[in-house]
């Protein structure tokens, strides 16, 4: 099929004035769904599904206002991560490490801007990527089996243990703790329960969102009450305005990298947006913080993260659209939506639908500007929100959270969940431990041990599996050169370290 | 004593008169065992839509999802706390059923009214186009000369329902127990088990034919066996039934509800009136046509019979293999 006239056909149905608008109305609704904390997209568009059923929307209208939500969660997530240090769902607790120092600074609002204008970049190429190549990646992911899965995770744990604090010893716990953690639940591959202590509310294991939530802002929460007890008023940060001009505020080299990552992850079932910004963080670390300014509000550690999740968003789509296959929570949903709809995705999809999946594909370009459009006078409104008070503002984000984690689960003993790991984290923080392994290691832990089981079950135990295939022989030989290339360059900082200073350099 | 047995009768007599106004007007509830998205979920969302649709309710059902221990949070919530609620029903299915019978579930399935089922999907073995099997009955000598030679996989763990109605089959070929043990099975996350087969990282997959349909028109994968009665209605009529093959085994996963044990009898009824009257709908058959489910209707004393025989059918087999003692 010729993709221009067809996607210019999809720009037809996409720019109608009525799905001009849902989207417009998706658009605005994700953004703030998505700087919720607790309420994610999955939650956010299943909330969603009935209005498009009571709007007796078309297949193509309902898709395009399920998508620009997607999407908008995507823009929306970073908000509260930049203005609060509290991401608003999993992918965005990236956007804390850089984005909230900057806040902190009183550059909230370049931050801000800057995760819109890298989101756009990273949504558009990811939607180019997905219109030129879509049935191609598809059958390219297919040859991912278990121990190339397993190959990737591993990849992605190890290159991730480089975030965080100076402390190796301290990231390394809380990294093995969050393992440990991901391992409560029923086994997926026998059944057998595990650490659940006979509580079928532990059976699922820990909803990593409850987790999350508890982790970031209820203990941000704990550490206000204590400084507010020691009598010394949490500072009112400046709101600042845009202080960088805007073409100084893109990052290509930076964008187009974290792009890419996000946009391959996105497109492999079940590695998703978090992942992908996870990834891309530790990646541009690794290339490009030579003056040690990432985690202390480099505007790059803010704009890799905000790229790659939103890259990863458009390459999720892949697979759903040409397999019919949902690569995260997100995509089942739609999927689930389109089915009601009285269509039948799968791999014929594109030859039966056509005017669906283009006008889809035209509708995400069309998001994304809005978003970008949306997000850009909105800065100057969401920083404002700096300026109140945080003995007023901290409440309601804790009234919020823990309305987000009960709609989504209906339980009690969530919330309690929650609040025992607020009181978790803040006894990390106040202990010098890194949140962000952690949360990783919770995040990781079973797919990755799920993709390992699962090698071994089909290889009937023998470990050889894991390297039978030039794909994962090849992810494992780049995890290795990570970690080499980590050992070469930190040997490379000592030994600079110790060097006695010329004067120039002080200078 | 017998204040309290007054008290109780009283209760009855509220409770059953609340239930008929309820099913007549007020709300109904659906409890999806499941997150947003999951298959319960879908079940309570086209269940609900319909029955306010056709004008069976007229106030929009209540949808409510409680994931969690594969439906046993939902059930012990619903025999603990709601188990005489006249206007709730609890989404079930093949799923569920295999918890009980494993024991998963707090209690047996005594604990609630079995109220209907009202719709099945259908469970199909698959290969790819290139595979050297043509027919069940290919596969399970292979399999029968060496227990090792593929590898199976489907999308519940060890002992749940696709690998349970796998190895009914493979039983049913006149593999001994010692074999059946030996077959390698892979769990896959639901969706992502088709492209792993069609990837080569797994020769065989039991499932499900709704969801994976796509697949099968598109002759990107080849199906072996349809486990049901009779072959399927069009576009799948070519496929062969099991039972043609020789092997008598039906592997349905239906999509049917349970309520409180301690509701009243006239409200059960009611219940599964209401449901029978969905069923009977026009849409409802639509509806199952589209997502490549089967209605298959049975409801009341007929479906309690017949949750309580599948049970035993599949706790006998889960005990056989040692996945239970």
């Amino acid at each position: 099929m010729e993709i221009l006239p067809a996607l210019g056909q999809g720009f037809g149905v996409a720019l109608e004035p009525q799905n001009l608008l849902l989207a417009l109305i998706g658009c605005f609704a994700g953004t703030v769904i998505g700087a919720l904390p607790g309420i994610g997209p999955t939650n956010g568009i299943a909330i969603l599904i009935p209005l498009a059923f009571s709007l007796s929307l078309s297949p193509v209208a309902a898709m395009i206002l399920l998508t620009s939500v997607y999407y908008g969660t995507m823009f929306g997530g970073r908000i509260s991560s930049i203005l609060l240090n509290i991401p608003g769902d999993a992918p965005a607790v990236m956007t804390c490490l850089d984005g909230y120092p900057m806040a902190r600074q009183g550059r909230a609002a370049d931050a801000l801007a800057i995760s819109a204008i890298s989101s756009f970049l990273g949504g558009t190429l990811a939607t180019i990527g997905l219109t030129l190549s879509a049935p191609l990646l598809a059958q390219a992911a297919i040859h991912f089996g278990p121990a190339e899965y397993f190959a990737l995770y591993i990849m992605a744990v190890v290159a991730v243990s480089g975030v965080g604090s100076a402390n190796p010893a301290k990231m390394l716990l809380s990294g093995l703790v969050g393992l440990a953690l991901a391992t409560i639940g029923l086994d997926p591959a026998s059944g057998v329960p595990r650490y659940t202590f006979d509580s079928f509310e532990l059976y699922d294991g820990i909803d990593f969102v409850v987790a999350a939530v508890g982790l970031f802002a209820i203990s941000e929460f704990l550490l206000f009450i204590e400084q507010r007890g020691s009598g010394t008023e949490a500072k009112r940060l400046p709101v600042g305005r845009i202080g960088t001009a805007f073409h100084r505020m893109i990052y290509p080299m930076v964008t187009l990298r974290a792009s890419l990552l996000g946009f391959i992850i996105g497109v492999l079932p079940g590695a998703g947006a978090t992942m992908a910004s996870f990834l891309s963080y530790t990646l541009e670390k690794r290339i490009s913080d030579k003056e040690g300014t990432f985690g202390r509000g480099d505007p790059r550690g803010v704009a890799a993260p905000e790229a790659a999740d939103n890259a990863a968003a458009g390459g999720n789509l892949v697979p759903m659209l040409t397999l019919g296959i949902p690569g995260s929570g997100t995509t089942a949903i739609m999927l689930g939506m389109l089915v009601t709809l009285n269509i039948q995705p799968g791999p014929l999809l594109f030859e039966r639908q056509p005017e669906l999946v283009w006008g889809l594909v035209a509708s995400l370009y069309v998001s994304n500007v809005i978003l970008l459009v949306l997000n850009i006078p909105l800065v100057g409104i969401f920083a404002r929100l700096l300026t109140v008070p945080p003995r007023y503002l901290m409440p309601v984000i804790v009234v919020v959270s823990f309305m987000g984690v009960y709609t989504v689960s209906n339980s009690a003993f969530d919330l309690l969940l929650m609040a025992a790991f607020g009181v978790l984290g803040y006894g990390m923080r106040k202990m010098g431990f890194s949140l962000v392994p952690m949360v990783l290691g919770m995040l990781l832990g079973g797919p990755m041990e799920q993709s390992l089981r699962r090698a071994l079950q089909a290889s009937g135990g023998q470990v050889s599996i894991l390297i039978a295939s030039p794909l994962s022989i090849g992810l494992h030989l780049t995890t290795l050169g990570v970690v080499v290339l980590a050992i070469f360059l930190e040997i490379r900082r000592r030994r600079r370290l110790h060097r006695p200073v010329a004067p120039a350099e002080v200078a | 004593m017998r204040k309290g047995g007054r008290l109780a009768r009283a209760g009855g007599l509220i409770a059953v008169v609340t239930l008929l106004a309820s099913f007549a007007s007020p709300r109904v509830e659906c409890l999806a065992p499941g997150g947003p998205g999951s298959g319960w979920d879908f079940t309570c969302r086209t269940v609900g839509r319909l029955l306010q649709e056709i004008g069976i309710v007229d106030r929009p059902v209540q949808v409510i999802n409680m994931p969690g221990g594969i439906g046993a949070v939902a059930f012990s919530h619903v025999a603990e706390n709601r188990s005489r609620d006249a206007g709730l029903l609890v989404a079930t299915s093949t799923v569920g059923i295999t918890q009980i019978a494993q024991r998963r579930y707090p209690g047996d399935a005594d604990r609630m009214r079995w109220v209907a089922m009202l719709g099945a999907d259908i469970g199909v073995v698959l290969v790819r186009p290139d595979s050297p099997y043509r027919t069940l009955n290919d596969l399970f000598a292979a399999l029968k000369a060496d227990p090792t030679a593929v590898v199976t996989g489907g999308t519940s763990g060890a002992g749940g329902y696709d690998h349970l109605r796998l190895l009914l089959l493979a039983r049913a070929a006149g593999m001994s127990t010692e074999e059946l043990r030996r077959i390698r099975w892979v769990q896959f996350d639901g969706g992502t088990a088709v492209p792993q087969l069609i990837g080569g990282h797994v020769g065989v997959i039991s499932l499900d034919i709704g969801e994976i349909s796509g697949f099968v028109e598109a002759g990107q994968v080849r199906a072996l066996g349809v486990l049901s009665d009779a072959r399927l209605p069009p576009p799948f009529a070519a496929l062969p039934t099991a039972r043609e093959q020789g092997l008598d085994v039906v592997g349905i996963n239906w999509r049917g509800f349970y309520t409180g044990g301690r509701v009243a009898d006239a409200a059960y009824t009611a219940m599964v009136d209401s449901l029978n009257r969905l069923y009977e709908s026009d849409k409802w058959q639509q509806a199952m046509r589209q997502h490549g489910l089967q209605a298959i209707w049975r409801g009341g004393p007929e479906f309690e019979a017949f949750v309580r025989q599948h049970i035993a059918q599949l706790r006998g087999l889960s005990q056989e293999l040692g996945v239970i003692r």
